[in-house]
């Protein structure tokens, strides 16, 4: 608010924008020279503006070599997550407005560095699907392609639509503080995909069959209940229900053993 | 050498199927936090009797000696009760210490992401694992003297203990951490099984109410016990005469 009082200032002529100050984590792992450190950019800040659009600016006019990822510009495709003043969130729905003029970027920890802010999610969230095996599980002998598709209850289709809204941008790994600590964590994505296929009433596998998957440290129990994923997620998905859900699943099934 | 033994070795316990222990060990993990947090709440409205006086505390105390039960107290009895608390104690230790950054780089980027992170709930669980790691020391050495001299338990005994032993700064330490770590823990419990139809926010403040209501409560009671120490300090050691009770008992007692 307060800004937008500065911005038009009595007489209204002279709009002052701020001047926004980017120290970013540069570090090019390709070179061997290449050391990390920061490095500070000047911008001036426009109507309107997100962190793409400063880093395009910063990218076109003042350094070609700066390197980070972008696709769609519109939250869809998650492949512009990266740390913004120390938390993960996408750089192309965060509006500088709602930041200090002094805004410190770096690369999302856990994954692969490309290079500067971009890293290479895509990589850990194959393994991490492979892993997991995250489609759905029919039997094939019973797979005829001329019938008709069973019909899907609406409310569960809505259900399963809700936790498929996650985009991989793995905001909510860079976040778990278990995550950084043990690299073979499947993270909030995973379990989430998990609690999705579980609902899935196509999928035939049983809690038996998911505990394969996640029923040990490296799965479900080694969730800490830190929450970061929670509440960093950019889709607000329900990390938290679904991880403690898939919990309590996964120690029936344990239990039975 | 058994064949167990070996299959453990080559690597293949999981197989063909996974175990079940990783789930009874994260029931395990909550169920023995749950009890000691919930013992110590109890334990802690016990030990606060001597705030309402010496002889209620006194009666607590021959309460849990049986005396009311067979007419003679009994202090082995509070031994017995140390005991199951000391088994859970450790399970419950053995149990959370996996959980531990346990190499310096393991420390070192946790410790990173959390100052990075500003994010409350990643640092209380750091100070979860300081004050659990504390209590690895200070819990066990309590727990060592309860179970040895549980005769020992009482308004002078235990005021003595805090004063003229000079225990008292042990005690505090324990109280922090004992209520931070419980407090922080029954939390955490709250949002890993989730419970029903709580906002983690509401969960958040009913956490630091209670821990700030009991941490009020042990340092009354950790002053009460210093005076009455202070008090006491000239007649170190001598047990505590209830002053409603006549001679009969104190045959008994003594
Ligand atoms: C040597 C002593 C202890 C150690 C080393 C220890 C350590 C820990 C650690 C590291 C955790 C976090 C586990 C996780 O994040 O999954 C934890 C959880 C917990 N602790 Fe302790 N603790 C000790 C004693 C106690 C005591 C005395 C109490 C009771 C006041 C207690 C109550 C709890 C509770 C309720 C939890 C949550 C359980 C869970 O998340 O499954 N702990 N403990
Ligand atoms: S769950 Fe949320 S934070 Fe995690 S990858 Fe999906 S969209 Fe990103
Ligand atoms: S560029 Fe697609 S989510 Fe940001």
């Amino acid at each position: 608010m307060s800004d937008v009082q500065k911005n038009t200032a009595p007489g209204g002529q002279s709009r002052k924008n701020r001047l926004l100050t980017f120290h970013i984590l540069r570090y090019n792992p390709q070179d061997p020279d290449s050391k990390p450190h920061m490095q500070s950019y000047q911008v001036e800040e426009a109507e309107g503006m997100t962190l793409f659009l400063a880093l395009t600016e910063i990218r076109e006019h003042q350094d070609p070599t700066l390197q980070y990822d972008f696709v769609c510009r519109a939250g869809i495709c998650g492949s512009c997550s990266m740390l913004i003043n120390g938390r993960p969130g996408l750089a192309c729905r965060t509006l500088t407005h709602n930041l200090d003029p002094d805004i410190t970027l770096a690369p999302l920890p856990v994954f692969e560095l490309i290079g500067d802010l971009s890293v290479n999610t895509g990589k850990w969230m194959r393994g991490m699907s492979e892993r997991l095996e995250t489609w759905v599980h029919t039997k094939e002998q019973e797979l005829d392609l001329s019938k008709m598709e069973e019909r899907m209850d609406p409310d569960l289709a809505e259900s399963i639509y809700e936790l498929d809204r996650c985009v991989e941008c793995g905001s909510c790994v860079a976040a778990c503080g278990t995550a950084q600590m043990r690299n073979d964590f499947v993270g909030a994505v995973g379990m989430n995909k998990i609690a999705r296929f579980k609902l899935d009433s196509r999928d035939t596998r049983s809690d038996d069959d998911f505990y394969e998957l996640v029923g040990d440290d490296t799965g479900v129990f080694g969730c800490m209940s830190l929450l970061g994923c929670q509440d960093v997620c950019p889709k607000e998905l329900p990390l938290q229900t679904q991880i403690a859900f898939l919990r309590r699943k996964m120690i029936s099934a344990g239990l039975k053993r | 050498m058994s064949n167990d033994t070996l299959i453990i070795q080559a690597g293949l316990s999981d197989k063909p199927r996974k175990s079940k222990w990783p789930a009874r060990l994260d029931l395990a993990q909550s169920a023995s936090g749950l009890f000691l947090a919930l013992f110590m709440w109890l334990h802690m409205f016990f030990v606060a009797s001597i705030c309402l006086g010496e002889d209620v505390m006194w009666t607590v105390t021959k309460f849990f000696e049986g005396y009311y039960f067979f007419g003679t107290a009994y202090p082995r009895l509070v031994s017995v009760v140390v005991g199951v608390v000391i088994v859970i104690f450790v399970t419950h230790a053995l149990l959370a210490v996996r959980k531990f950054p346990i190499s310096y780089k393991q420390y070192k980027t946790y410790h990173a992401h959390m100052k990075s992170m500003r994010h409350e709930d990643t640092t209380l669980w750091m100070w979860q694992v300081y004050t659990g790691f504390a209590m690895f020391f200070l819990a066990s050495a309590h727990l060592y003297q309860m179970f040895v001299w549980p005769q020992e338990i009482g308004p002078y005994g235990s005021a003595d203990r805090m004063w003229s032993d000079m225990l008292w700064p042990f005690y505090l330490v324990l109280l922090l951490c004992v209520e931070f770590h419980g407090g922080i823990g029954l939390y955490r419990l709250a949002v890993k099984w989730c419970w029903p139809n709580a906002t983690r926010d509401f969960l958040k403040k009913l956490k630091w109410a209670t821990t700030g209501f009991f941490l009020i409560i042990g340092f009354a009671t950790l002053f009460a016990y210093m005076k009455l120490g202070y008090e006491h300090r000239a007649n170190y050691g001598e047990p505590y005469v209830p002053t409603s009770i006549s001679q009969s008992i104190e045959g008994t007692y003594k």
